[in-house]
């Protein structure tokens, strides 16, 4: 077994390093993965007998399903996955001091403008979360509304019927390959509920509970927005995360009830030798409104479709994405609108930006079933190529069964032309600056509608990455 | 005060990079601080070459000759640094940046002015921008636009002008910018040109044109005639006149034998 574990570089381009660092996680499960992985990580848990019964399901289930054959090169990722630990208790990943976090990632986080304390929890480092004074008048708040923001953990411990009700009835395990090894090997994520007419004016932050417990490789989240309630989840960061792993599959189920608003956002960066292959999924009811805004950095393949399935008359999901595919990077990135009922409405904006010989591909369904009259969708895709190496590529698949549906679809491939950069250098500014200005006014209908906090971060991001996008 | 020229241009050669054709043969031109030039010619002369080549487009390679800015060698400078060292170019055809609005871009074209660790103080900067807008007349609400996005014709002229105003060069190239403008329009362009002026007695210019009619609401110092790659008539604002009523077939025939 080895006793140390190689830490790869960060998503940015001029930040490569190798790390290693020389601690004993206390335990953690063989490499590779078998039904007695799957009862360790159960048994550690201290899981009910039904929840070790669907993970060995599911296991079942992963084994049985082939590799896709779509979307990105997975045909390292076996490999991959033969070296992988499947479970390691979070808490001995903490004990890693940020005395041993490399210099050169320190300092990404400065020239990032990340505060201090965020900076540690970014880098896998256990510190106390400073705002943990604000964290706890929040949580007051949440708690005496009948709010639940916990690990998934904790929420299957503390709330076992509201959580059998609903864990696994948006995304099935039998969904795909890797929604099948999550429900085998799940660990970490959060449990949102929000009872039915509760309004948060303040985002629930994944955020506040990472001190606690790092955001796992086999993430698995459960969000109940009751009806009429109204609240926002934001999870990730655009700092890089500073990770072990090499492969993240992560889960997001979420249930919109009736006339609920909800919005899950997401930035994240991951390290370039990731494979982030996520499945994320709401059923939207009866009047409900569903938005998943999601930004994907980093990686070396990420395949990930937000999907919004529209069950209830009315209902609404909208789908906005940004996807950055930098040098030998792949994001194979949409989203899915299911229309099943009469008068639902979606729209999905994706942008994606492709540097050097990244490749960023728009994969989205869009689907009407009979008998959703009157459903309406619109699709606008638009990539945006920085140089002559870069790729992008659409793939739009639009299913309708239904005569009187409206169904829209728009796709555009800018490049960062000679005149533009002329242009703005004319003004004064240097090739870098002038690129990621033309990056920002590109990517800014989604960023304005980010976090102030995040859209600097994103900005300033984009900024960094375009420093070595030229000559 | 100093009289030597802002602008010195010495049999300047170039032509589009990568192509085997000359363009401009062999120029020659000094500008001194405080005055207006206009070159005039007619279509492919290269009279909009000489403004690009000036501003540094990286689609033209010089092959001769010298362009110097206050004694300093242009032609060895980035486009950012020839900005950053008193050149503007109005364009010809402004270029759409979606999603930058105009206060933006301003700022950040400030901001990189700056030396490395400081930042625009953002309230005197929307000082600045107010106080600029007000001097040419100009809407307020215009700066929050995005870059000529879905601009007018006469509105991306006016963009030129407010940039001009904002970032206060010590020479303006003006390229053909009155092309292609109403009446109305021009005026609101030679306006600014003329308020820019009255402030700073200064600044130079370049103005690139086709037609004299702007040089009725902007009065040149010197006028050029430019034919084929080469200035062959220098004078004062009469030449403009006299072009006016000739054409330019005259100089054309005269520099074809």
């Amino acid at each position: 077994m080895p006793s140390n574990e190689v830490i790869q570089g960060l998503g940015l381009d001029d930040y490569k390093f190798g790390f290693v660092t020389d601690s004993e996680p206390v335990f953690k499960t063989r490499p590779g993965l078998d039904e007695e992985v799957v009862r360790q990580i159960s048994a550690r848990k201290d899981e009910p007998e039904w929840m070790l019964k669907r993970r060995l399901k599911a296991l079942r289930i992963y084994q049985a399903k082939p590799m896709p054959q779509w979307g990105g090169d997975l045909s390292e990722l076996e490999e991959t996955l033969s070296r992988t630990y499947f479970y390691s208790k979070p808490q001995e990943q903490m004990e890693r001091s940020w005395d041993d976090v490399p210099e050169n990632i320190k300092q990404t986080f400065e020239r990032l403008g990340i505060p201090e304390a965020e900076r540690k929890i970014l880098a896998g480092v256990g510190a106390q979360y400073d705002s943990e004074m604000v964290y706890h008048s929040l949580k007051e708040e949440w708690e005496s509304k009948g709010v639940i923001f916990d690990s998934i953990e904790d929420g299957l411990k503390n709330h076992p019927e509201l959580f059998r009700k609903h864990f696994g009835t948006v995304i099935p395990a039998a969904d795909n390959k890797f929604a099948a090894l999550n429900s085998a090997v799940w660990s970490g994520g959060s449990f949102v509920y929000i009872p039915p007419g509760v309004q948060l004016e303040t985002p629930l932050q994944a955020y506040f509970r990472v001190n606690q417990e790092r955001l796992g490789q086999f993430e698995r989240t459960l969000i109940i927005a009751g009806e009429g309630s109204r609240a926002h989840y934001i999870e990730g960061c655009t700092a890089p995360v500073y990770s072990t792993d090499s492969f993240h599959s992560g889960v997001i189920e979420i249930v919109v009830n009736r006339d609920a608003y909800f919005r899950y956002t997401t930035i994240q960066n991951w390290s370039n030798n990731m494979y982030n292959l996520v499945t994320q999924r709401a059923l939207v009811q009866q009047g409900a409104h569903m938005e998943w805004l999601d930004g994907n950095l980093g990686s070396k393949l990420t395949m990930k479709y937000p999907s919004c399935y529209l069950m209830g008359e009315g209902a609404h999901g909208e789908i906005l994405s940004i996807a950055y595919a930098g040098d030998g990077q792949h994001q194979d990135t949409g989203g899915k609108v299911i229309h099943v009922a009469p008068r639902t409405t979606s729209s999905i904006v994706s942008k994606s930006i492709s540097k050097g010989t990244g490749r960023a591909s728009y994969r989205g369904l869009c689907k009407v079933y009979d008998g959703a009259s009157n459903a309406r969708s619109n699709v606008e895709c638009d990539a945006l190529l920085i140089n002559e190496t870069s790729r992008t590529d659409t793939f739009p698949y639009i299913e309708i069964d239904e005569k009187s549906a409206t169904v829209g679809h728009e796709a555009t491939v800018s490049k960062v032309g000679d005149e533009q950069l002329f242009y703005l250098m004319s003004r004064g500014m240097d090739e870098a600056e002038a690129m990621a200005l033309i990056v920002r006014g590109f990517i800014e209908p989604i960023a304005k509608e980010l976090p102030l906090e995040y859209a600097v971060e994103l900005n300033r991001l984009i900024e960094l990455e375009m420093e070595g996008s030229v000559g | 005060m100093d009289d030597s020229p802002i602008l010195v241009v010495k049999a300047l050669e170039a032509g589009v990079a990568d192509e085997d054709i000359d363009i401009l043969k062999g120029v020659d031109l000094a500008i001194r601080p405080g005055e207006i030039h206009a070159v005039m010619g007619p279509n492919g002369s290269g009279k909009s070459t000489l403004a690009k080549v000036i501003a540094g487009h990286p689609e033209y390679e010089v092959t001769g000759g010298s362009v110097g800015l206050r004694g300093e060698d242009l032609l060895e400078m980035e486009p950012d640094e020839r900005a950053q060292a008193g050149v503007f170019m109005a364009f010809q055809y402004p270029v759409e940046i979606p999603g930058v609005s105009i206060a933006n871009f301003l700022r950040t074209a400030l901001q990189s002015r700056l030396e490395d660790g400081e930042e625009l103080d953002l309230f005197d900067f929307q000082e600045l921008l107010m106080e600029r807008m007000e001097l040419l007349d100009m809407d307020v609400a215009f700066a929050q636009r995005p870059v000529n996005d879905g601009f007018s014709g006469g509105e991306k002229k006016r963009n030129e002008i407010l940039q001009m105003a904002v970032l206060k060069p010590a020479l303006a190239v003006m390229d053909e910018t009155d092309s292609g403008l109403d009446i109305d329009a021009l005026q609101v362009v030679a306006r600014g040109v003329n308020t820019l002026r009255d402030e700073d007695p200064e600044m130079s210019v370049l103005l690139i044109t086709h037609y004299q009619r702007i040089l009725n609401h902007i009065v040149p110092d010197r006028v050029h005639v430019m034919v084929d790659g080469r200035i062959v008539e220098s004078g004062g604002p009469e030449v403009a006149l006299e072009l006016e009523a000739q054409g330019y077939e005259e100089y054309r025939k005269a520099h074809a034998a």
